[in-house]
């Protein structure tokens, strides 16, 4: 049987995990599928590619998938998410001399105990002269977005008390180690790698925050997706055996030993079996601590492209780019999530289908049956952690009452 | 016409500069890529920045000019949407380019074009290097295997060389493939080459 052939552009990150497997272990070649996989160092390359037709689809930030639907920064371009790559997975390091001020040692800290004790050195700094800088991944990332959100719950206003800048991951240990950030919010093996220098300690994960935070996904351009739907259902299909695989824990060192490879994260493969199994070390030669939902795959129908998650991130967009809440834009932004196409791929198979598209945010505190139309659906707490829930069809209400 | 030119090849970047030159574009600063990147834009002020495509701190160049205020005009990434064939040559070639607001196209046309060309070049010119190398070691590696034929069965060197070439017909294999092939098992023999 001939394979047809489909280019996946992608970052060196542990939730690269399931393009890269579903090529190395067979879920794409029993789908009629051979992935390419094409490596790059920044988000502006992973998507030129995608636009351009270098790649067919690619590993990218949810919000920046939508910033690029939207025309942020460059003019628009119709993009469709057809599957979540995974929830959260990201954290929060602290250089050495901020952790020393901020944090308890040993343990994760919590997020309004560390946000309090921050609040303060943030205005210390700011009246020396010398504010607080923090590094994300990029503008349009769900590490923005959750460092914003948490800084802004415990009453540090993002640019006014701190500076946050963009950072390359790969740098990050370096920028910590100059001094040059004092924190740093980006995805694994990166945090990892910061603390076995010795140059950072991690303060929180960002699970912390939002309990099931959408993180990367699947773009393809739209005119790709629509042109060859069988190609994009089979491509579903295969992601989400390998999704089903990534998460028997049978399968975790061999996962790891995968993806550390040269010509994917050529990052250590303990540090990614760690993060794959959620077990984050928090400093520097300290026993890794077990965290649950650190990461997270494949359960509750987690690559499910909810289109609340979708507006959730448009909705955060409108707060920090300053830009106003448009109706029309919200509805182009939840567009960009198809839930109908994920649906059509996997009707028939074992997978779980969610009936509705769309659900309120972080409003589960236990375990909740949901409606689905195959399988069956139960939903974990999904708490952002000031107890706020998001209602995709009053966002406005929701931007305008937070702080 | 202020160009700053990103590139983590030094080579490259020294090509550009020099079709740069050669067509009365000479205001060209180039940008180290390891160091305070941002500062070093900042200093130079350009009013268009060529950067290779692949670089790692593209993300970081893209935040900077989204937000940055100390430029006397934004700048933005060159997407030409009424000559799409243009931005998509660039990106083959594996460049990006980025220009202050309201430079005119025609004045920015030939700088992509101009770079695109020369990104191509450095991209044969690498390719010939490759090949160049490689015809290099073929070549040590079939006179080697030609002197242990020549030693193990007392032949000469045109007679050596036909048998590396009808092994190589019949196995369908390249001459140097079954050279190495037969330095290998020498080696491995212990016999002395």
């Amino acid at each position: 049987m001939t394979l047809d052939r489909i280019r996946i552009g992608f970052l060196p990150l542990v939730d690269a995990a399931l393009p890269i497997l579903a090529r190395e272990q067979g879920f794409a070649a029993a789908h009629g599928l051979e992935i390419e996989l094409v490596r790059d160092l920044s988000w502006a390359t992973v998507r030129d590619r995608l636009l351009y037709g270098h790649t067919d689809a690619a590993h990218m930030i949810a919000p920046l998938a939508i910033a690029t639907a939207l025309g942020r920064g460059r003019p628009a371009v119709e993009i469709d998410v057809p599957f979540a790559l995974g929830l959260n997975g990201n954290a929060i390091t602290f250089s050495i001399p901020l952790a020393t001020e901020t944090l308890e040692s040993g343990q994760l800290g919590d997020p309004w105990t560390v946000g309090e004790r921050l609040r303060q050195v943030a205005k210390a700094r700011v009246e020396a002269g010398r504010p607080l800088r923090f590094g994300v991944v990029h503008r349009y990332s769900s590490h923005n977005y959750m460092l914003r959100y948490w800084l802004a719950a415990v009453g540090i206003r993002p640019d006014l008390d701190v500076e946050i800048v963009t950072i390359s991951p790969p740098f990050a240990a370096d920028a910590l180690a100059a001094g040059e950030v004092d924190g740093i919010c980006v995805g694994e093996p990166w945090n990892s790698v910061a603390v076995d220098r010795g140059v950072g300690r991690i303060a929180l994960v960002t699970a912390q925050i939002w309990r099931r935070g959408v993180e990367k996904v699947l773009a393809m351009r739209r005119e790709t997706a629509s042109a060859s739907p069988d190609l994009v259902d089979r491509l579903i299909r295969a992601l989400h055996d390998a999704a089903a695989h990534f998460v028997e824990p049978d399968a975790a060192e061999e996962n790891a030993r995968i993806l550390a490879q040269p010509a994917y994260l050529a990052a250590p493969e303990e540090t990614i079996l760690r993060a794959i199994t959620d077990r984050v070390r928090l400093s520097q030669g300290a026993t890794p601590l077990h965290i649950p939902d650190f990461m997270f795959q494949f359960r509750e129908a987690a690559n499910f492209p909810w289109r609340s998650q979708a507006a959730w991130l448009y909705s955060q967009m409108t707060r920090w780019d300053g830009t106003p809440f448009s109706s029309e834009e919200a509805a182009r932004a939840e567009g960009v999530f198809r839930p109908d196409l994920y649906r059509r791929a996997l009707a028939g198979s074992g997978a779980i289908l969610p009936g509705a598209s769309s659900k309120l945010e972080g409003a589960i505190g236990d375990p909740l049956g949901a409606g689905s139309v195959q399988g069956r659906l139960v939903l974990g707490a999904d708490r952002f952690f000031d107890d706020r829930a998001f209602d995709p069809d009053d966002a406005e209400t929701y931007l305008a009452s937070l702080p | 016409m202020r160009i700053a030119i990103i590139d983590t090849s030094t080579t490259r970047a020294a090509i550009i500069s020099e079709g740069l030159r050669e067509a009365g574009l000479d205001d060209l600063v180039l940008i180290d890529n390891s160091h305070a990147l941002v500062a070093q834009i900042e200093a130079a002020n350009p009013e268009v920045v060529l950067i290779n495509l692949e670089n790692p701190s593209r993300d970081v160049l893209e935040e900077y000019f989204a937000v940055s205020r100390a430029l006397a005009k934004p700048i933005a990434m060159f997407v030409d949407q009424s000559n799409p064939e243009t931005t998509a040559a660039a990106i083959d070639a594996g460049v990006s380019a980025y220009i202050i607001d309201g430079l005119s196209k025609q004045r920015m046309m030939p700088i992509v074009d101009l770079a695109v060309r020369r990104f191509n070049a450095f991209s044969r010119l690498q390719a010939e290097l490759h090949e160049a190398r490689n015809a290099l070691a073929d070549r040590a590696a079939i006179d080697k295997a030609k002197a242990i034929l020549m030693r193990r069965r007392a032949i000469d060197e045109p007679a050596a060389y036909a048998l590396l070439r009808s092994h190589a017909m019949q196995s369908n294999r390249r001459i140097a493939e079954v050279a190495e092939a037969i330095i290998t098992s020498a080696a491995l023999m212990g016999d002395d080459t």
